[in-house]
């Protein structure tokens, strides 16, 4: 398996320890299926993909995960409500168009949610904009402003407030510095990417 | 001549005497029925490699390889099926049959009727997809096969892979389902409509008695050219043919001149009638024109409540003839029910046609999609076999 503390990507095994075993599945934006696949095979869940690339259809296809080519978009109008035990959105939130509707959408279809994104109000990116003035380039966020897929950023405060003004209930938080944990109470200012657990209040499982 | 050519045999298979006839889905009791068939690679011990192929409208079960050193084209879907392609015969036992009610082997109107000893014509039963299926059911059978590990096929192939899963569900561990629909719109039906009055209005048709006359050829050219253009896209005429005149570069001002795309659909249709019966045409088209497992279901989803099958949809961006979201409701029902389904739109200009021309991006997903279900079905099989997996 390849190090999550090289790759960049948020770790999967912090996400595998949030998901309960035997459980059903549904990854927005789930790439080449490696997520799945590592759930799959350490908790033994079933489950379905979602993504927008054809290639990414292919390597899900190559895994024996079952994938559905769409745009998220366009919602999760498909999906019965409570129909999955999870759903996840795996550092894909600052991607979407109308992340508030996704995010009603995936507490509509899932049980639970597990969603992860990268933390704008990280120290570094704080210090980029205000000492050099300039949008964030580092390892957490590579990107020029003009060729990023990002068109929402927000900080850990932003989301735990959004997710207050929508009625989800968080029940878990893991805080990441490039892939090691950090306390809660700094985490907004020491955290690259955080990762909630969010349900609302009538879904008790 | 090529000698290199691996020559292809096809085979015939006969059923539906007296005592095993074939009793249709209009309730018609019908035989005997010959079916023609090719089948490429090798079954393997446990007969667990069996895939059958579906073909759409038009095609036949010549899918693959040459019939003859002479013959100048290979099989309708040759670049998918062969050694280290998509379908690989080095993997799995290929199988493609004619269809109930088609024209190139298989029992359908053109043929003689033993009651009368003529050909059939308007005589033979209006047969459905159901039917076709039904037929190749026993085929399978014949073939000392009890699970096929994928039947596959585009447009009608496509309506007869998911009536595949829907009648016989433990019999088919996967379905590839491309370019099609579980219900033709209106207005696919009324293209088909358009052929079908074409061949009737030809004088030569003679209510379908046309057998030992001239056949009804220009009725079958202008269905054809009518069939042929909804295969297509705007983008693809648009590149292929764009305004260009066939053989002058002005406007003459007279009905002689003809754009590039008329001689192109008169071309189409007039080689088209060297091999395709007329009656078939109309048998056939009614045949796309009725399927609808929602309306003989009650829902789509109640369709698919039995099926056990893993499923692969394709569509493509630029069909619409069968349009995309006619392919998401058959995912989304799929979905609903709990099936394993994955899905992709192929993004592609070649309008319905695509599954024909695409071979090289869907191959892939094929591919990659059999490779698990062969894995998985062996899987699964072992521990019933007594044998040890690694």
């Amino acid at each position: 398996m390849t190090d999550d503390r090289i790759t960049n990507r948020f770790s999967y095994d912090e996400i595998a320890r949030l998901v309960a075993p035997g459980t059903h599945v549904l990854d927005l934006g789930c790439g080449s299926g490696d997520l799945l696949d590592l759930l799959r095979r350490t908790r033994g869940v079933t489950g379905r993909g979602v993504d927008i690339q054809e290639e990414m259809i292919r390597a899900c296809l190559e895994k024996g995960i079952s994938v559905f080519q769409g745009d998220l978009d366009e919602g999760l109008k498909e999906y019965r409500s409570q129909s999955y035990d999870y759903v996840i959105l795996n550092e894909t939130l600052q991607m979407i168009h109308d992340p508030v509707y996704l995010m009603n959408e995936m507490l509509r279809v899932g049980k639970r949610v597990i969603v992860n994104f990268p933390n704008f109000g990280y120290v570094v990116n704080r210090l980029q904009l205000a000492w050099l003035g300039q949008m964030p380039v580092n390892r957490t966020l590579p990107y020029e402003w003009y060729d990023t897929p990002n068109i929402h950023f927000c900080t850990r405060r932003d989301f735990v407030r959004l997710c207050d003004s929508i009625g989800a209930i968080i029940e878990a938080a893991v805080d990441l510095r490039r892939n090691r944990r950090v306390a809660g109470v700094f985490a907004n200012f020491a955290a690259t990417d955080c990762c909630f657990v969010l349900r609302k209040p009538e879904s008790r499982v | 001549m090529d000698a290199s050519r691996d020559i292809v045999v096809p085979k015939e298979f006969e059923f539906g005497s007296d005592d095993d006839v074939l009793v249709l889905e209009s309730g018609r009791p019908f035989g005997p029925v010959t079916v023609r068939y090719e089948t490429y690679g090798t079954l393997d011990e446990t007969a667990s490699n069996a895939i059958l192929l579906l073909h759409a409208f038009s095609g036949d079960a010549h899918a693959a390889g040459y019939l003859s050193g002479e013959e100048s084209r290979p099989g309708w879907w040759d670049s998918m099926v062969g050694p280290g392609k998509p379908f690989d015969t080095d993997r799995y036992f290929v199988i493609c049959s004619n269809v109930l009610g088609g024209c190139r082997g298989t029992t359908g109107p053109g043929s003689i009727d033993p009651a009368t000893g003529a050909p059939y014509g308007l005589g033979f039963p209006v047969v459905t997809v159901g039917d076709m299926v039904n037929v190749q059911e026993r085929l399978v059978t014949h073939l000392g096969i009890d699970r096929l590990l994928a039947v596959a096929g585009g447009s009608m192939g496509g309506m007869q892979a998911l009536q595949w899963t829907v009648s016989y569900p433990a019999r088919v561990a996967s379905a590839i389902i491309l370019a099609t629909t579980a219900r033709p719109s209106a207005q696919a039906i009324a293209f088909n409509a358009v052929g079908r009055n074409a061949i009737m209005s030809d004088p030569r048709w003679r209510g379908g008695a046309y057998y030992g006359h001239e056949p009804p050829a220009r009725g079958l050219a202008i269905a054809r050219m009518v069939g042929h253009i909804t295969y297509l896209s705007d983008a693809s005429m648009h590149a292929k043919f764009g305004r260009r005149l066939q053989k002058r570069d002005e406007f003459g001002f007279d009905f002689s001149d003809q754009f590039e795309v008329e001689s192109y659909l008169e071309y189409k249709g007039g080689t088209f009638v060297d091999r395709f019966d007329a009656n078939s045409y109309i048998y056939l088209s009614k045949a796309i024109d009725y399927f609808d497992l929602e309306g003989k279901y009650g829902s789509l989803e109640h369709a698919f409540r039995d099926a056990m099958s893993k499923f692969l949809v394709v569509s493509y961006t630029s069909d619409w003839l069968y349009p995309s979201y006619q392919s998401k409701e058959i995912v989304v029902a799929l979905m609903r029910q709990e099936k394993d389904v994955s899905y992709t739109e192929i993004d592609s200009p070649f309008g319905h046609d695509s599954f024909l021309i695409e071979t090289e991006r869907q191959g892939r997903m094929i591919s990659s999609f059999l490779h698990t279900v062969l894995e998985s079905v062996r899987a699964a099989d072992a521990p019933a076999q007594g044998g040890e997996k690694k």
